[in-house]
């Protein structure tokens, strides 16, 4: 039986920081976190002033309201604004900039854009209004996708005629594959996003030790499950060995959700390449919606523009999604680039890395305490 | 937006339709637990709710840690809690 203080135990960091200094000896080590999730919880724990200065953890692509391209946000205001639409979408990425403002100044134009908590909200909102046409903005990884799966299931059993989705979601793997690709970064190994990998599993990692020599540890989102991975990957490299390792199983199965990865082959394919903001364009890295579910597909009821934009000038996101650059590095960090005005997506969402370290940064305090030491930075 | 919170499962709704009504830190919701269909899920279990949908099965512990750790996200883990409260599914 385990208990919740397990996990909070400070003896049980004390002991693990001890011995992560211990394997880390005088070696260099850069592990880059990929999921937003974790980076919240890093920042938020102040995690990286407990580990060994030879540790850095850097931050990934993990945050799907982070790697939304301008462009897209563009069309999704060209959809919110068509006669007779209602926009739905979830509540971050109202916040979003595109290049004429954000979806939420398009609300204050006049679009009947809507925040919902699901896209079955969406669904909902299509039944009761027959004579609009109901948009839902579907963003997000493979956590995100399996809902708007179930929802298109639905709304063709339904025979709906009056909803369509606006498909943008991605998928973790390619990402990785590009980081790992990219000569700009040097790493050590990652700490494997936790909840994508519920539906995903363990599996779809395995290229990452075997071709690219690296380890990898799905990881849980309690400050111990940080340390442990942390431990983990190091062990890992002590012992000569390279491989994924799942630290998170009391919620993450090898072989991920199945039924969540039937309904999303049953209703979503590839599609050739799909940008990224900030790392470009990425093939096979995001989802479209199938041929047998195209009267629900937004982008083939409505002859949408297909906006192309650059990122912002001043923007850096792309440095910070690769982990080449800490969000405070940014030239506009904190100064033109807050969460209130958000230049770049990174500092929209709470799992942004840009937007966790404007919040959490100065809060190593919690860290130090756990392990009885002052802190000192 | 990739928050899971913990829910209780209170009763289930519409069991065609794979809708339950679940419990969120006291705020009652339906939510579909499509998704876990072949998991033999039972009223009492725990489940992480994700945009309206149970993503994976838990235990009690392991909702105690995540309702915990959320909370500590102060306004994130209200305006999460405040959209749950908002769904309007069934
Ligand atoms: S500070 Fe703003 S503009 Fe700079 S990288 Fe972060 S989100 Fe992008």
């Amino acid at each position: 039986m385990k208990f919740v203080d397990e996990f909070r135990d400070p003896a049980a960091a004390r002991g693990l920081v001890r011995s992560i200094t211990r394997l880390a000896g005088d070696d260099v080590f850069k592990f880059m976190e990929v999921c937003g999730g974790h980076t919240h919880t890093i920042y938020r724990h102040g995690i990286e002033h407990i580990l060994p200065p030879g540790i850095e953890l850097v931050h990934g692509p993990g945050c799907p309201v982070c790697v939304i391209p301008m462009g897209r946000v563009d069309d999704a205001m060209w959809l919110a604004e068509q006669p007779g639409v209602i926009f739905t979408t979830f509540g971050d990425m109202m916040r979003v900039p595109g290049s004429r403002g954000s979806l939420l100044d398009a609300k204050a134009r006049g679009a009947d854009t809507r925040f919902v908590y699901s896209p079955l909200d969406a669904l909902k909102i299509a039944v009761d209004n027959p004579d609009s046409h109901v948009v839902f903005f579907a963003v997000g990884f493979e956590t995100t996708a399996p809902s708007t799966a179930v929802t298109l299931v639905r709304a063709k059993q339904l025979g709906l005629r009056n909803f369509s989705v606006f498909c943008n979601h991605v998928t973790i793997v390619p990402p990785i594959r590009a980081i790992l690709e990219s000569p700009d970064l040097r790493l050590s190994g990652f700490l494997g996003p936790g909840h994508v990998s519920t539906v995903v599993g363990t599996r779809p990692y395995r290229f990452v030790p075997e071709v690219y020599g690296k380890p990898l540890v799905v990881a849980g989102f309690e400050p111990l499950d940080i340390l442990a991975t942390v431990h983990m990957l190091l062990q890992q490299i002590r012992d000569g060995r390279c491989e994924v390792e799942n630290q998170y199983g009391r919620v993450v199965r090898e072989e991920g959700n199945v039924a969540a990865l039937r309904l999303l082959a049953e209703t979503m394919t590839l599609r050739p390449h799909f940008e990224w903001r900030g790392l470009g364009f990425i093939s096979q890295s995001a989802l479209k919606i199938n041929d047998g579910y195209a009267d629900f597909d937004a982008e083939v009821r409505f002859s949408m523009p297909g906006i192309r934009v650059a990122d912002p000038k001043a923007c850096q996101c792309g440095e910070v999604l690769k982990g080449v650059i800490k969000p405070w590095e940014c030239k506009v960090f904190g100064t033109a680039c807050t969460p209130e005005t958000p230049i770049g997506t990174c500092m929209v969402s709470p799992e942004g890395a840009c937007a966790a370290y404007y919040n959490f940064g100065r809060m190593h305090r919690e860290a130090a305490d756990m392990i009885g030491a002052t802190a000192s930075v | 937006m990739c928050l899971g919170i913990p829910g209780q499962v209170v009763a289930f709704t519409d069991a065609g339709q794979d809708l339950a009504k679940v419990s969120v830190n006291g705020v009652q919701r339906v939510i579909s637990v499509r998704l876990l269909a072949d998991q033999g899920l039972t009223e009492g279990d725990w489940v992480l709710v994700h945009v309206g949908f149970a993503m994976a099965k838990i235990d009690e512990v392991e909702a105690q840690l995540t309702l915990d750790q959320v909370k500590k996200m102060g306004s994130d883990y209200t305006n999460e809690i405040d959209a749950f409260n908002s769904s309007q599914i069934a």
